[in-house]
């Protein structure tokens, strides 16, 4: 591919290459993210390819292998364009059925359809799916429709028409104008917003300066940063091109984790194109603007998402915060200013600029603009990534998007933020979602992690767990957090134990309030958060585990017996043949009962009674019963 | 370098516009108290014993005296009900650790510090990092550094560089604040644990 060397040598290309695409034409397109790639979306691809060679349909039908769709829960995805045709769950051999009856055939295989459990009505169209219908895909919409591996699925959607409107256009002054009245704030967690901090940078007098993609996203359950890059690299690199030629940087890093392989190869790809076509590289597209963008792959230190951390790791140095009391967008990477963004800003940057500020902050609320996207994992019928416009309320993202809760639980609460972040419980739900809402609430925003957790999920556990993986992660350069939260964990532990005493919650509060005020970090500042959160909304819990020792949701397993109702057993012998301790005593029409000596507490009967019995019990705070007299335990026909 | 004015503690301070806070007040005879700091070294910000409020643009909040840079107009609380408080968690903390360690004993009073709020630790480095940041900085020598991360990080000598440069040196361990046996011990221990064992510069 020849060098594109101005505006009008770049439309040309677009018409030519919209031109040789007939909108027409058969498309199958694969969801090839992360996600299905791990539920064997690799196979399906290669027996669409296969079958359609087969039945000799090569030049009537195009394969496109797509980012990320977001339905993560119904993965493989595929969709047949033009009629948007969407099946789910695809296994390789669904293929030739697909490949004979819908392409070949037009007819539509319904068991292959989404259903809609609400009303058991098929659905044929990807977009009227309750799980996208109620979605707002600003940024995640063209992950469905191109091939992250090319550039020209990107250049067919109008990509680099930003980069060419602000090289050509607009002058860096009216570039930030634009940033800034769209009021963009970061999506990374802080929510800073990112025009100011481009501005800062831009004043600042300094000759060399840096823009940076933070693409470290480490929270356990997020993965929209991975989807984007994944998905639709170009559009983070455009963003970033716009950010330097802003700012005045002629250098750009994009530090992604290493265990991202896909993010990686995919946003080199799409770097090496944009070089070839001239969108990255000396004097781009012929307006003098010179912008290179390197590749950073992190080593797996969730501590180097903070931007500090994450500059000392880019200057090859051990990832660990600096102060920060001079702001990196004046003195950052190697003491220059730097901007650094997460990927989901950058890739808000080509829409704000195409669309205008004013399209922009039609969407969201007062103070938080345009969409967001979640990850919606944990106990939640439609697990996967939702971009929805800020203001939605935690109930309609969780009900109308995620599909409620299964197996018919209840509801408890839903963490937001990462591991720093907090619970929010029922009540909240009607909380529409906004940086500073979910804020005041006692949670944040952080990167758009949602864990939805049921009735069964016991809150200081889930504190216990947030602190454990804080505690793993924390770097060890100050003491309220390598020391302060580390014994916030002991506590912790010992109250999911029953080993809980008088005074703990006043000693969690008052190691909270040091690592909040006195740690360096964000790491170390935020480390109490779930803790806070918790005791904030479910204090009985910590007190029942404390004073009664007792674990209300049954969970912590130092806290719970398993017991054996002797109504309702019926010798059926299941769970004495599965448990691995041999702690069940019975035999064929002799109820069974727990050696409570024994029992290891692994929850296998209480896996494996069958549900017509529900025989085995957990029970917590109280003692178990005694087991009944021999003679009661004889099971004879007909009685009970 | 210009000159600034700030307040710390009520009384009016001139200083430099380079220095940080503990700079600044150390220069008027002001006590901050510091555990991670040394005059010759990098600030680094790691202990938080240094913690004071500042009160800029109408804001209040706590930083690090030793990293935080003086600014004019900057008003400056090195002793509250919050700081102490904040000083007395990190003290109980360290000498969970380092029970003996005078330095730590003498602060302990002053802020009236428990050593055994909490269940004594089997290391009793508190992580100051001088010993590392004086072997880097000053000798750069990198004998010793940091290994791990997190609750599970230490120094630890590194045998090849320790063999070599240490014996004639030990410069850091009159640095370290639990006990100059701390830093010693830590590299006696790495040496003992290589092998073969190494050579001793004997001329």
């Amino acid at each position: 591919m020849p060098r594109i060397n101005s505006p009008a040598e770049l439309e040309e290309i677009r018409k030519e290459l919209l031109s040789q695409r007939d909108p027409d034409k058969r498309t199958i397109t694969l969801c090839s993210g992360s996600a299905c790639h791990a539920t064997g979306s690799r196979l399906v691809a290669e027996s669409i390819e296969e079958e359609i060679k087969k039945q000799g349909l090569i030049d009537q039908v195009d394969i496109r292998k797509t980012g990320c769709h977001g339905f993560c829960e119904r993965g493989p995805i595929i969709v047949i364009h033009p009629d948007e045709i969407c099946y789910l769950q695809i296994k390789p051999e669904d293929v030739p059925e697909i490949i004979s009856e819908t392409i070949k055939e037009n007819r539509i295989i319904e068991r292959l359809l989404y259903t809609d459990p609400a009303t058991e009505e098929e659905i044929i169209h990807e977009h009227e799916i309750p799980f996208y219908k109620n979605q707002q895909r600003l940024l995640f919409g063209a992950n469905i429709t191109i091939d992250p591996k090319s550039i020209e699925d990107y250049l067919a959607i109008g990509g680099y028409s930003a980069l060419v409107k602000v090289l050509f256009e607009m002058n860096p002054e009216q570039v930030l104008e634009e940033i800034k009245k769209s009021n963009l704030r970061g999506r990374g967690g802080g929510g800073f917003p990112a025009g100011i901090k481009w501005e800062g940078s831009r004043n600042a007098p300094d000759d060399k300066k840096y823009v940076i993609v933070n693409a470290d996203e480490g929270d356990p359950g997020a993965y929209m940063d991975r989807s984007l890059l994944e998905g639709n690299p170009h559009s983070v690199l455009e963003g970033l091109a716009i950010g330097a030629y802003t700012i005045g940087a002629e250098e750009g890093y994009i530090y992604v984790r290493q265990e991202y392989p896909l993010a990686v190869e995919n946003i080199g790809i799409a770097i090496r194109q944009a070089e070839e076509y001239g969108f990255l590289g000396d004097n781009i597209l012929g307006s003098g603007f010179n912008f290179k963008v390197i590749v950073h792959q992190g080593a797996g230190a969730f501590v180097c998402g903070e931007s500090s951390a994450l500059m000392t790791a880019l200057e090859g140095r051990a990832g660990e915060p600096r102060p920060k009391y001079i702001r990196s967008n004046i003195k950052g990477l190697w003491e220059k200013p730097t901007v650094l963004n997460n990927v989901e800003t950058w890739a808000n940057v080509p829409l704000i600029i195409n669309n205008g500020a004013d399209w922009f902050t039609q969407y969201g609320t007062e103070k938080s603009k345009g969409t967001k996207i979640f990850s919606l994992v944990g106990k939640i019928n439609n697990t996967g990534l939702v971009e929805v416009a800020m203001g939605m309320t935690l109930r309609d993202i969780i009900f109308k998007i995620g599909g409620g809760i299964p197996g018919g639980k209840e509801f408890k609460a839903v963490q937001t933020g990462g591991p720093s972040g907090g619970c929010l419980p029922g009540d909240s739900l009607d909380l529409k979602v906004g940086f500073d809402e979910l804020t005041q609430a006692g949670s944040m925003m952080g990167s758009g992690g949602m864990i939805i957790m049921d009735e069964d999920t016991c809150m200081v556990d889930v504190a216990r767990y947030f602190l454990n993986f804080l505690t793993d992660e924390s770097c060890g350069k100050c003491v309220p957090c390598r020391e302060g939260v580390k014994q916030m964990l002991k506590i912790l532990t010992n109250i999911t134990q029953g080993k809980g005493k008088e005074g703990d919650i006043e000693l969690l509060e008052e190691l909270a309030e040091v690592a909040r005020e006195g740690a360096l970090c964000a790491l170390g500042q935020t480390a109490p958060n779930p803790f806070i959160s918790t005791l904030k909304y479910f204090k009985d819990e910590y007190e029942a585990h404390i004073k009664e020792k007792k674990c209300p949701a049954l969970y912590c397993k130092e806290l719970i017996e398993y017991y054996i109702d002797p109504e309702k057993c019926r010798a059926c012998m299941i769970c004495l043949k599965q448990c691995p301790a041999d702690a069940i005593i019975g035999e064929k029409k002799k109820i069974h009962i727990i050696d409570q000596e024994k029992c290891t507490k692994c929850n296998t009967c209480f896996e494996v009674c069958p549900s017509r019995f529900s025989a085995v019990k957990k029970i917590s705070g109280e003692p178990v019963p005694p087991p009944i007299s021999e003679e009661e335990r004889i099971i004879t026909r007909g009685s009970n | 370098m210009s000159k600034i004015l700030m307040i710390i503690d009520g009384k009016e301070v001139e200083a430099n516009d380079d220095m940080t806070i503990l700079e600044a007040a150390q220069s008027t005879g002001i006590v901050i108290p510091t555990l991670c700091h040394h005059e010759k070294l990098e600030p680094y910000g790691g202990c938080r014993i240094c913690t004071v409020e500042v009160e800029s643009n109408g804001r209040t909040k706590l930083v690090a005296a030793c990293v935080y840079p003086a600014e004019h107009n900057l008003t400056v609380r090195t002793r509250s009900e919050k700081i102490d408080r904040i000083r007395k968690m990190v003290l109980q903390l360290l000498l969970s650790h380092a029970p003996d360690s005078e330095q730590l004993h003498d602060l302990a009073m002053e802020y009236g510090a428990d050593k055994n709020r909490f269940e004594k630790e089997a290391s009793f480095c508190i992580h100051c990092g001088l010993c590392v940041r004086y072997c880097n900085e000053i000798k750069k020598k990198d004998a010793v550094g940091f290994i791990n991360r997190g609750a599970r990080r230490e120094i630890s000598f590194i045998p090849e560089v320790a063999s070599r440069e240490c014996w004639n040196c030990k410069e850091c361990f009159p640095l370290c604040p639990t006990a100059a046996l701390q830093a010693a011990y830590v590299f006696t221990e790495a040496l003992a644990a290589s092998n073969p064992p190494f050579e001793t510069e004997s001329d």
